[in-house]
């Protein structure tokens, strides 16, 4: 095997990946909450558990939340100065990721539970990383099966074991490779771009001669005027014309893809995208309104799409959709 | 309850609220499970349920029937086709083996089919005894040891 060979080496890629195997996924690792009546009450109302053991200040926890005690929720990677990934499990995550195994879908879960939860437990845990497999393929895509072991304390007493198995995959039908491209930020489109980030619509307006102007440019079409002021469409406007691009594959975009050019109620023009209409909605017309969205597109949980966002536009709400 | 015994079946329609808020009491705010535009991104059609809601709705079919105080030993899920709004889960279950230790020990296989097959399949060992939380551990009372 040549030295260079890289993460796209399958036969590198399988010994990198194994060799993670019986190393730590997280160490002396603490959940987030102490075990508690709210959390318990939440899930039950969710599951439609009315049994009254897990009702009240001294209720027991279900034996199903179990993983619910380590889970991060929304909260940053590293908290408390306790990182509740190891690094090696942080690097395994990172060479499927590097491979373009950036998706990931639990598919088996083992749990034995040794002593019931009570409100007031303080949970630690630690995992393994148990097993990685070589490279599968499912009907989402090609990848490895990831399985860790974890132990579950409450106040240092063996509470449970969860064993979970994640695929992480290369998704098979999106049709897209890369990230979307970026917008192209300039000084004569910055004004526009800050706005958007604002989550404000602004077109240019000629100061001299009072022609309202999209895209952004220095100079009036009409009279030649560089004097403009920022104007704040309302977002509102109606499909001009639009085309629904089956193929080639967008980067970033789910196919088919709706390309279009919006009229704002302002008068001026926008060539975007259109969302949440199916290609035999879509109308000349038809009237829309705009959306911010994230333009990292696809990427894990915890959004990597570095915060830019896009206007794209979707169908305005009728009528009749309203209470 | 004997070996064999089936359970009656538990019909649970499958709706976005479920899939939503069952993946917010669970913690999990991977984004398949609530923003559709990242599970279509992704390669489903749809956001779809999590491992831990149908862990939960799992654990409490079998833990329903089996009455209050029933308490879990094991639980072990395994995932098929995924669960999108507006399917229909029918979770089913018997009873396998029966075994008296310290009170009665259960073991139930369940399987869970939507509309496009086998969501789950899963085994679910419970015994039949009430948890009795433990008294507290003696505080040294005023005057006690310090």
């Amino acid at each position: 095997m040549s030295p260079l060979a890289g993460p796209d080496d399958d036969d590198s890629l399988a010994l990198r990946l194994a060799a993670y195997e019986g190393r730590p996924a997280a160490v002396a690792a603490r959940g987030p909450d102490v075990v508690n009546p709210a959390m318990i009450r939440h899930w039950c109302e969710v599951m439609g558990d009315t049994d009254p053991v897990h009702q009240g200040p001294g209720a027991v926890a279900p034996a199903a939340m179990l993983q619910v005690w380590i889970m991060r929720g929304g909260a940053p990677r590293r908290s408390g100065g306790t990182p509740e990934r190891s690094a090696a499990y942080e690097e395994l995550l990172a060479l499927l990721d590097d491979a373009g195994c950036t998706a990931v879908v639990a598919t088996d879960c083992e749990q034995e539970y040794l002593r019931p939860l009570w409100p007031g437990d303080v949970i630690t845990y630690d995992a393994v990383i148990e097993s990685v497999s070589p490279r599968k393929t499912t009907r989402l895509g090609t990848g490895h099966f990831v399985t860790t072991r974890t132990e579950i304390r409450a106040g240092g007493e063996l509470a449970g074991v969860h064993r979970f198995r994640i695929l992480k995959y290369a998704p098979a039908r999106t049709g897209t490779q890369g990230p979307r491209p970026r917008p192209v930020i300039n000084r004569d489109t910055a004004g526009f771009w800050e706005g958007v980030a604002a989550r404000r619509l602004l077109f240019q307006r000629c100061t001299d001669c009072g022609t309202p102007r999209f895209p952004w440019v220095p100079g009036c079409a009409d009279c030649g005027s560089e004097r403009w002021t920022a104007v704040r469409a309302s977002g509102a406007g109606t499909v001009y014309t639009y085309t629904v691009v089956h193929h080639p594959p967008v980067p970033g975009a789910t196919m088919p893809h709706c390309a279009g050019v919006i009229e704002l109620a302002e008068g001026v023009r926008m060539a975007t995208e259109i969302r949440g209409v199916a290609p035999e909605g879509l109308r000349v017309g038809l009237p829309v309104t705009v959306e911010y969205a994230d333009a990292g597109g696809g990427g894990d949980a915890g959004g990597t799409g570095g915060g830019q966002l896009i206007p794209v536009f979707r169908p305005a709400a009728t009528r009749d959709e309203g209470p | 309850m004997t070996g064999g015994t089936p359970l009656p079946p538990l019909v649970i329609p499958v709706t976005r609220t479920l899939i939503v808020t069952g993946a917010l009491v669970t913690r999990d705010f991977q984004d398949v499970h609530h923003d559709p535009e990242a599970a279509r991104a992704k390669g489903a059609p749809d956001v779809f349920m999590n491992i831990l809601t149908t862990n939960g709705l799992v654990a409490r079919y079998v833990t329903s029937h089996l009455g209050p105080g029933a308490t879990l030993r094991r639980l072990a899920v395994r995932l098929g086709v995924p669960n999108y709004p507006g399917d229909t889960l029918t979770l089913t279950g018997t009873v396998t083996s029966v075994s008296e230790e310290s009170g009665e020990v259960l073991t139930v296989e369940v399987t869970g089919t939507n509309e496009r097959g086998r969501h789950v399949t899963a085994t679910v060992t419970a015994t039949v005894t009430a948890v009795v939380r433990p008294a507290p551990a003696d505080h040294p009372g005023p005057g006690g040891e310090p």
